[in-house]
């Protein structure tokens, strides 16, 4: 074991790490910018060099890997310098309006800066303002805040495949941006926000709808409902002061009543009957001989990706709109239908850990009338926190409440939505449960759980097995869409999620999201699904009800009309 | 020339993309790319358009706009700019009567400036397409563009 010194502090070192990772195990801070935990070390930003004594230049520390005898000064008077010197010169171009920036006071320039104590900058400011891309709905570019670090970058093209964003053009004149400069809009973006949710400053954000729905919330002439998708109880928290990993669904059905919502939903519901739809989907594929392998379709920046990069696969992918969709449907019909509202009154608010359904919610085909969307806005995680803190809420000393009723009943299968295998799971449980008729002995299927980027598990079903897959990240989906168009698949049914992890990793979470923070949620959605009463999709009456009172059976025309789908090819 | 002819005499690795784009350039009589060139690049080496287009955006010696037949680039790094005791830059600008970033109207000659060409020891230094000329005075230029213009009149 390398025994090396930081700061004077004498430590042995893992063989082969780098001096950050060693400082980091031993507690010692070395200040970083570029630098991402599940990122690839590209030391462009240089803020972590530090000295290494009896070394003329200065190391950076994320990319240096420690060497037995090595004494390091982190802060010695030239670390220092060269760091502040360094974020000096960022700032100089760099549109520092930070009061107006919606990462204040969560920005890691910004925090840097602070933590270096830089008061005075000694070089003017040269920024050169560019025009901001608002060219989609659901991602903003703003170049005049970009620092460059790269890290957007890296996770639209190692982590996403996707290689959207690049550095374009040299030196000062350089950008991040799509190629030859183009609007998002224009390119082959899958929305999927990954590039929002790591970048440390406001230079890829969220299309801010909130105040949008402030205004419905105003209109008194509205009815303005709003569901939750299942991965927000278990990260909303993080950006209002709680711990990693709390789950927040009693106060935050609270904290939207008190924004002014009439009713609070659980797309949990409709995740159910997404298992139900799709369930009898996969069986009438598998013993009609259908298109195998079934790949599911609740996530929308796989679907973009799939009708761009892969539209061979359309007829693989689950006709099955997304929960969030099936609840845009129902709400203005059966909804509108039951509680005797118009359905133009309705105006339905969707809470999800997604940039992606921002856009979802504007396909042309999510429109039961052809005319209005049926999800009128799609507000991310971050945005909902953002109107608990305008609205002053002490969200941590809120009462618990209950989703509104009679669909307040959910099950655990739809509440694991939120993680990466639980779309599988769900549908195994109802599949399995469905075919051999009679009751599951164990609900929990251990095998599809987890957050390797790609799992797969043989499943029984009457005796048969099938080969099933579960996907994350857009990088893993195209390994298995190649296997799927060359006819090399040898699965029967793929959950594929784009982000690392499932929705609770989603581009639209709190920001900071790492791998580890999206398995500690990842544990609470499991807990949430061990401590509800129902378990299985097919066994929530609510579901039930809704099939004996409006929609008949699974796959009936009416439940053809409302809750499926079909897809374009876009290449 | 047409793009799928150069393509075809280069294997379809992505260390091929410089090469390709230089021979590609060179041939093309407007030694500048288009959208649907880079994207052909792109889809024959199975890379990136954004990473192709990257790859165009960093060397000077790429263009995107369309280029005369003579390119002259000037460096615009320090060595260069400490060594100019006769004011390159506008000496060129007024022999070719353009700007920089501008082509001639008889679409003979290009001003660009590029980053430094590796012959500070011979500074100020210029490209004109392939070819490095360095230690230059004023009459140097004039020779150097008029040399141009005899082969073109030759």
């Amino acid at each position: 074991m390398p025994k090396i010194k930081i700061n004077n502090l004498e430590i042995f070192a893992d063989p082969g790490s780098t001096i950050l990772e060693a400082a980091k195990e031993h507690n010692i801070n070395i200040p970083t910018l570029c630098y991402y935990p599940d990122l690839h070390i590209n030391s462009d930003c240089r803020i972590c060099s530090v000295e290494i004594v009896g070394q003329k230049g200065l190391v950076t520390a994320c990319s240096t890997p420690v060497k037995d005898g090595m004494d390091i000064k982190v802060n010695s008077p030239r670390a220092l310098n060269a760091r502040r010197t360094i974020t000096e010169m960022i700032l100089a171009n760099h549109d520092a309006h930070c009061t107006t920036c919606i990462r204040n006071l969560n920005c890691e320039l910004q925090t840097l800066a602070d933590n270096l104590g830089i008061d005075a900058t000694r070089y003017e400011n040269i920024l050169e303002p560019k025009a901001i891309d608002t060219s989609s709905y659901s991602l903003v570019r703003n170049p005049n805040r970009c620092i460059k670090c790269g890290r957007c970058i890296d996770v639209c093209q190692s982590v996403q495949s996707v290689s959207v964003l690049e550095i374009i053009g040299r030196g000062r004149e350089s950008v991040v941006s799509p190629a030859y400069g183009k609007l998002i809009a224009d390119v082959f973006c899958t929305y999927c926000g990954q590039c929002s949710s790591v970048c440390p400053v406001g230079a890829i954000t969220e299309k801010d709808d909130t105040d949008e729905v402030w205004k419905a919330l105003d209109a008194h002439s509205k009815h303005v409902i709003v569901q939750v998708a299942p991965a927000i109880r278990v990260s909303l928290g993080e950006d209002l002061g709680l711990p990693l990993g709390s789950i927040v669904t009693g106060k935050l059905i609270s904290a939207l009543k008190m924004l002014g919502f009439s009713k609070v939903f659980d797309t949990n519901f409709t995740a159910d009957l997404t298992v139900i739809e799709e369930g009898h989907e996969l069986i009438n594929r598998i013993s009609n001989k259908g298109v195998l392998p079934l790949i599911t379709s609740c996530c929308p920046a796989w679907i973009n990706f799939a009708e761009h990069e892969y539209p061979e696969l359309i007829d693989n992918l689950s006709t099955c709109k997304s929960p969030q969709q099936m609840f845009g449907a129902l709400a203005k019909t059966y909804y509108a239908k039951r509680e005797n509202i118009d359905p133009k009154d309705i105006y339905v608010v969707s809470i999800m850990p997604c940039t992606a359904k921002k856009t979802e919610a504007r396909r042309p085909e999510m429109s039961v009338n052809n005319e209005d969307p049926d999800v009128d806005t799609v507000l991310t995680t971050r945005e909902l926190a953002k109107m608990i803190k305008q609205m002053g809420i002490d969200f941590n000393n809120l009462r618990e409440s209950n989703f509104d009723k009679p669909d307040e009943v959910t099950s655990g299968a739809g509440a694991i939505f939120g993680a990466s295998g639980g779309v599988m799971e769900a549908a195994l449980r109802t599949v399995k449960e469905v075919l051999e008729n009679k009751p599951l002995k164990i609900l929990d299927f251990e095998q599809v759980r987890g957050t390797e980027h790609i799992r797969h598990a043989d499943v029984e079903i009457n005796g048969a097995t099938y080969k099933v897959a579960i996907v994350n990240t857009l990088g893993s989906a195209r390994e298995i869409a190649e296997q799927v168009k060359t006819g090399n698949s040898p699965y029967s049914f793929i959950e594929i999620m784009a982000c690392p992890g499932g929705c609770v990793g989603g581009g639209g979470q709190p920001y900071g999201t790492t791998h580890a923070k999206a398995r500690e949620r990842m544990h609470s959605l499991y807990q949430v699904d061990r401590l509800s009463k129902i378990r299985k999709a097919h066994d929530n009456p609510a579901v039930s009800n809704l099939y004996t009172s409006f929609l008949g059976n699974p796959s009936s025309s009416i439940a053809h009309e409302l809750l499926h789908t079909h897809y374009t090819n876009k290449r | 020339m047409i793009l799928a002819e150069v393509l075809k005499r280069f294997p379809k690795k992505k260390e091929y993309l410089i090469e390709i784009l230089l021979e590609y350039q060179k041939q093309k009589e407007t030694h500048h790319f288009e959208e649907h060139e880079l994207k052909e690049i792109a889809n024959y080496l199975n890379i990136p358009e954004s990473r192709v287009c990257s790859v165009v955006g960093f060397y000077t010696f790429f263009s995107t706009e369309p280029r005369g037949k003579y390119i002259f680039q000037i460096c615009r790094d320090l060595p260069c700019q400490l060594n100019d005791n006769f004011d390159l830059l506008s000496s060129i600008q007024m022999i070719l009567g353009i700007k920089v970033g501008e082509t001639t109207q008889d679409g003979l000659f290009t001003l660009e400036y590029t980053s430094c060409l590796g012959h500070c020891d011979k500074s100020p230094a210029i490209r004109v397409n392939d070819k490095i000329h360095g230690s230059l005075s004023l009459n140097k230029l004039k020779a150097i563009v008029a040399e141009c213009k005899e082969k073109e009149n030759a």
